[in-house]
């Protein structure tokens, strides 16, 4: 069996997720194992529950069942009147605060500046001095390309622009891992290519990624490891070789063949 | 028209302007401090507060200010007097007043409106925003002060200022109950000289400026927050 990781310390462990909505049930027992320096790509239809996974490793879904670890740390559960709710919030807080999330709508504060959006959580989370978290805001801003757009507002910003001040915001928190949500679905086709090349560059860079993206090409190029999730389960997994091209599933034949 | 007995009354126009402004700006000041809990506990629970809530709203809402303000100052300002325990403390010397009462009863009212406006507010703020925060490890509290109160006010701002110059306008009512404010003065300059339209017209003046100073003021603060889009 071909190692798929890029080193041997373990960033985010899914084991046996479960996630139920009312009646629907989302994830029927999906594991996922992302070591440092891995670029994981969960791919699917829509309804394959590839989003509510993602958002289940930052507990922004609580998972019905199953077992999460962030950076080596078991995240623990208890029941609270029959609904599973995290035992320690201080612990799945800190957590969140070392995964750089972006989202498909963006998200970026409205009421404050590029600059704001950026330094707000390493200053008001992470508690990082002012002046420090300034620099380190600019630093990012300059990497995502986006340093004369600091002082705008979001709302004055292209799509694209926001979302790469979104995943500036990400960066600044010095992220264990990156989830990023979609980032390119809710852009205008032209917009695209300006953010899959800042993410391609973190990619080559070495951090840590786990992306739901329905741009096939792009998990192919960017990534070490791809899921494809269907109706909540696991049908297809291992390097972008295995599953675009030596693929076992019919379904994940069906879906990727629009690459070829 | 005459308008000689300005100089005379000069000195208690002051005073009553004093007067409705403190009434105004304290009114303002209580009422928002609750407004904020009872608009947010309406959107994020516990269901049983939110409906406490939302119950206070409609009471303060769908009754007259004018009878709230007269049930308080005739209804508690004359059961304190029958209590001992009241009469002997601190509070009495105030009590004994009916600014208090005007004051309570306006309060209670900017809660009342303005929690309703505060409801919509907190409603108004994109879901994916507050998701945001929360997905970067912010604390309840935090979200709260750093995200959600000042989008939630960056929305209103324009319903504010005109809530708030409905409530100067109310302030009036508070002379009702023997508060010597703008208006209480009018009424006296009207009685002693025998004067029926210029007082009026005076005090009316007088509104009119202070409810210009509220819209600059607010214009000024929305110019200051970038607008929502």
């Amino acid at each position: 069996m071909i190692d798929l990781h890029r080193s041997g310390k373990e960033a985010v462990v899914i084991e046996n997720l479960h996630k139920q909505f009312d009646d629907l049930k989302v994830l029927k027992g999906v594991s996922l194992h992302a070591n440092e320096g891995d670029v994981l790509s969960i791919i699917g239809a829509s309804g394959s529950g590839k989003s509510t996974l993602l958002r289940c490793i930052n507990l922004l879904e609580m998972p019905t069942s199953g077992d999460l670890r962030v950076g080596g740390e078991q995240i623990e559960f208890t029941e609270k009147r029959g609904v599973r709710v995290p035992k320690h919030m201080r612990q799945v807080e800190k957590m969140r605060s070392r995964l750089g999330m972006v989202f498909q709508n963006f998200n970026l504060w409205a009421h404050m500046t590029v600059l704001q959006n950026v330094m707000e959580v390493p200053v008001h989370v992470l508690k990082v001095p002012k002046a420090e978290a300034r620099e380190r805001a600019e630093a990012v801003l300059e990497r995502v390309g986006l340093s004369d757009k600091r002082d705008q507002y979001p709302a004055y910003l292209s799509g694209g622009q926001q979302q790469r001040a979104a995943i500036a915001r990400a960066l600044a928190i010095e992220p264990r891992v990156m989830l990023f949500d979609e980032p390119t679905s809710a852009l205008d086709p032209e917009l695209v290519g300006e953010v899959l090349k800042v993410i391609q560059d973190l990619a080559n860079e070495g951090r840590t990624m786990i992306l739901v993206t329905h741009e096939m090409k792009f998990a192919r190029d960017v990534s070490n490891q791809v899921l494809f999730l269907h109706k909540g389960l696991v049908e297809e997994e291992g390097t972008p070789q295995q599953v675009f091209y030596e693929t076992k599933s019919e379904r994940c034949k069906a879906f990727v063949s629009s690459i070829h | 028209m005459r308008w000689d007995w300005i100089p005379t009354y000069w000195p208690d126009f002051v005073d009553g302007l004093i007067i409705t402004l403190q009434l105004l700006s304290m009114s303002i000041i209580i009422g928002m401090f609750f407004a904020i809990p009872i608009g947010l506990v309406q959107v994020t629970g516990p269901r049983w507060l939110g409906r406490i809530a939302q119950g206070f709203c409609t009471v303060v809402r769908g009754t007259p200010l004018l009878i709230q303000l007269w049930l308080l100052y005739y209804g508690l300002g004359s059961l304190f007097p029958s209590m001992p325990w009241i009469r002997e403390s601190w509070m009495w010397p105030y009590l004994r007043d009916a600014f208090p009462y005007a004051l309570l009863a306006f309060s209670i009212s900017v809660a009342g409106y303005e929690g309703e406006v505060m409801r919509g507010a907190f409603k108004s703020v994109p879901k994916g925003e507050l998701e945001a925060a929360r997905s970067f490890g912010m604390s309840r509290f935090t979200i709260l002060r750093r995200i959600w109160l000042p989008r939630a006010f960056q929305n209103v701002l324009p319903t504010l200022a005109g809530e708030f110059v409905l409530t100067l306008k109310a302030t009036p009512l508070a002379a009702t109950i023997t508060v010597f404010d703008v208006y209480g003065v009018g009424t006296m300059v009207r009685q002693e000289t025998y004067r029926i339209y210029e007082p009026l017209l005076f005090i009316a003046g007088i509104y009119i400026v202070l409810t210009g100073i509220i819209v600059l003021f607010f214009r000024w603060l929305e110019n200051r927050v970038p607008r929502a889009v």
